[in-house]
């Protein structure tokens, strides 16, 4: 990917307005999800006892409700949303670095060496991955930490594959044997000349992980293997919605929007990004 | 080489997927092995320290005493003779006491959602496929778009509060036996993910079959379009369908934890869930384990299937 073919690709994204709509959803969700609790009335862990499983627009003070306990629903939300992109990120982040390192260096290798390294992968693959997370978690106690390294531990294997495809085709190009008679060494030419030409790929696979991460992490904390209370995360917070179902639909309503609203606008927002780095469709 | 590639029979094609599914499978175990004796704390750790004697005696009875290596080959030596050995938690059950008590639910509730998406599925992409961008189409897509976008964890309580509490017209959760009427809510719930899933790669891969020369030579030969869809473009637009088959067995074993947990079906999966609270090893290792050979069934089944599809597979991949 040249420079141009950035710069065109970044103008059809501005032109999509779906595209631009989820972006900027994103940036707000993100934003309220850092900054927001410190700017509302309540804290996480507070107990409104005037106000218990409280329905949302009233005139109590709590915007969007509050659960079974008095906890504003509105904070409890942001908190958990917090915990899910703040793990969500690091774990894409990791699967990132180590899918990025291994695959280019996989592709750049060839020969036995890539063997190797994709037959690892390959081996790693065939596991159940679900499984295996829910026995890291198991092992290693149910903290944000260990769900972190055990969706990460998995998360790098597709990026792997992605970025070995792409790094044996650029292997080919005359740029990389221009790098070799210059001089340059393995690392050097994997983190100056690889990588970023794998910018493209890479971004949009990254932005379509994110949502997934959220998803798993989300399904371990509803099973109860994930984040534990009082901690929050969206995964808990549906749980704990969905035994109230009847008498406060809200305390589902609220943190299952919030999930699916982020997962809806990563997932559509890397599919516009592929479609925009594509050149095929230009 | 071709008339032997053609000599092999199936037997023989499924044989060597088996042979090469063992060491998947003997990974499988010995990772799950090696990480639950990595784990700090053990399955005796109580709220309540137990006195030492009692500790070495629990530790003695279940063989924990013995260097891990013995262990392993105790394991793997039990699991050839159907033997998971025993549960820490539950403990008049052996795990495959527990595993025996839970397949048969947790198979009647996987093999339903698969059916169903795919009965669902495949039809709803071909329609939109054909109708592409009318009414049809942008529903399927809808759909499809929302299916994805909204998790199994999500799906099952808005059905129960759909179908369970407004309508009434199925029962919130529990498991009698003899009932059926129990199992519809969960295996939609889980269907409905895999069903938009299948619904968008039917579509797209029709699409692109509907472009490919053969299909126009289907034409000009004056078939009638039912059976240039039906016959000649379906079968090879169903590849990615199948493909996806590994994934979506995946997806489907994964959901059912959750289903199985909210609705309270005595399944594999909510023994799973239920062992992973209590740090139960055995049971977690005897139902991964478990799981992990079923993907593998599945998986072959699906290769099966994309064989007897595409022929030119027959040829390059049983060699």
């Amino acid at each position: 990917m040249n420079r141009s073919l950035g710069r065109e690709a970044l103008e059809t994204l501005r032109r999509d307005r779906v595209a631009m709509a989820c972006l900027l959803v994103l940036g707000i969700l993100a934003l309220a999800a850092v900054a927001g609790p410190a700017l509302l009335d309540y804290r996480e862990d507070e107990i409104d006892w005037a106000h218990m499983a409280a329905a949302p627009f009233a005139a109590h003070g709590h915007w969007l409700g509050t659960d079974r306990l008095g906890r504003d629903l509105l904070v409890r939300t942001l908190h958990g949303l917090r915990v899910s992109l703040a793990i969500s990120f690091a774990a894409t982040l990791v699967s990132l670095v180590i899918g990025v390192a291994w695959g280019a260096l996989a592709g750049f290798r060839r020969g036995r060496t890539d063997a190797w390294m994709m037959r690892l992968v390959d081996v790693l693959y065939s596991l159940p991955q679900v499984f295996f997370v829910i026995i890291l978690t198991v092992v290693f106690g149910r903290s944000p930490l260990t769900i972190l390294v055990a969706i990460g531990a998995f998360g790098w294997l597709t990026m792997a594959r992605i970025v070995r495809g792409q790094a044996l085709a650029l292997r080919e190009r005359e740029f990389i044997d221009a790098a070799i008679v210059g001089g340059a060494g393995t690392a050097r030419i994997v983190m100056r000349h690889v990588v970023p030409n794998l910018l493209g790929p890479v971004i949009v696979y990254a932005t379509l992980t994110l949502p997934q991460v959220i998803l798993v992490e989300s399904f371990l904390s509803f099973l109860g293997i994930g984040i534990q209370e009082p901690l929050a995360s969206l995964g808990n917070l549906v749980a704990d919605g969905a035994t109230e179902l009847e008498t406060a639909p809200w305390m589902l309503a609220v943190p299952a929007g919030c999930l699916m609203l982020v997962v809806f606008c990563c997932n559509f927002l890397g599919d516009s990004l592929r479609d925009a780095l594509d050149p095929r469709d230009r | 080489m071709r008339y032997k590639c053609r000599g092999m029979s199936t037997l023989a094609f499924v044989l060597r997927r088996l042979v090469a599914a063992i060491p998947t499978l003997v990974l499988v175990i010995a990772l799950s092995f090696l990480l639950t004796r990595l784990a700090p704390g053990g399955p005796f750790d109580e709220e309540q320290a137990l006195p030492p004697e009692i500790r070495a005696n629990l530790e003695a009875a279940y063989g924990l005493d013995d260097p891990p290596l013995v262990q392993f080959g105790r394991y793997l030596r039990g699991l050839l003779h159907g033997d998971f050995g025993p549960s820490f938690k539950f403990r008049d059950f052996t795990v495959s006491e527990l595993i025996a008590d839970g397949l048969p639910v947790s198979l009647m509730l996987g093999a339903g959602a698969m059916l169903l998406s795919l009965a669902l599925g495949i039809p709803a992409g071909v329609l939109a496929a054909l109708s592409r961008r009318h009414f049809a189409d942008r529903l399927v897509m809808a759909f499809a778009v929302a299916g994805i976008s909204i998790p199994v964890f999500v799906v099952a309580p808005l059905l129960t509060l759909v179908f369970g509490l407004w309508l009434r017209w199925l029962p919130v959760a529990g498991w009698v036996p003899g009932r059926p009427s129990d199992i519809v809510l969960p295996v939609v719930a889980l269907a409905l993910p895999v069903i938009a899933f299948i619904a968008r790669l039917t579509r797209a891969s029709l699409l692109e079959v509907l472009r490919a020369p053969w299909v126009r030579a289907a034409r000009a030969r004056g078939l009638p379009e039912r059976s240039v869809i039906l016959r000649h473009a379906l079968p090879a637009a169903l590849l990615p369908v199948v493909s996806y088959a590994g994934p979506a067995a995946a997806a489907v074993l994964a959901g059912s934890l959750v289903v199985e947990t909210y609705f309270g079906l005595p399944g594999m999966g909510r023994h799973l869930v239920q062992g992973a609270l209590n740090r139960d090893y055995t049971l977690v290792m005897g139902m991964v384990i478990v799981y992990a050979a079923l993907m593998i069934a599945f998986n072959l089944l699906a290769d099966l299937t994309y064989a007897a599809l595409d022929p030119r597979i027959r040829r390059e991949r049983w060699l």
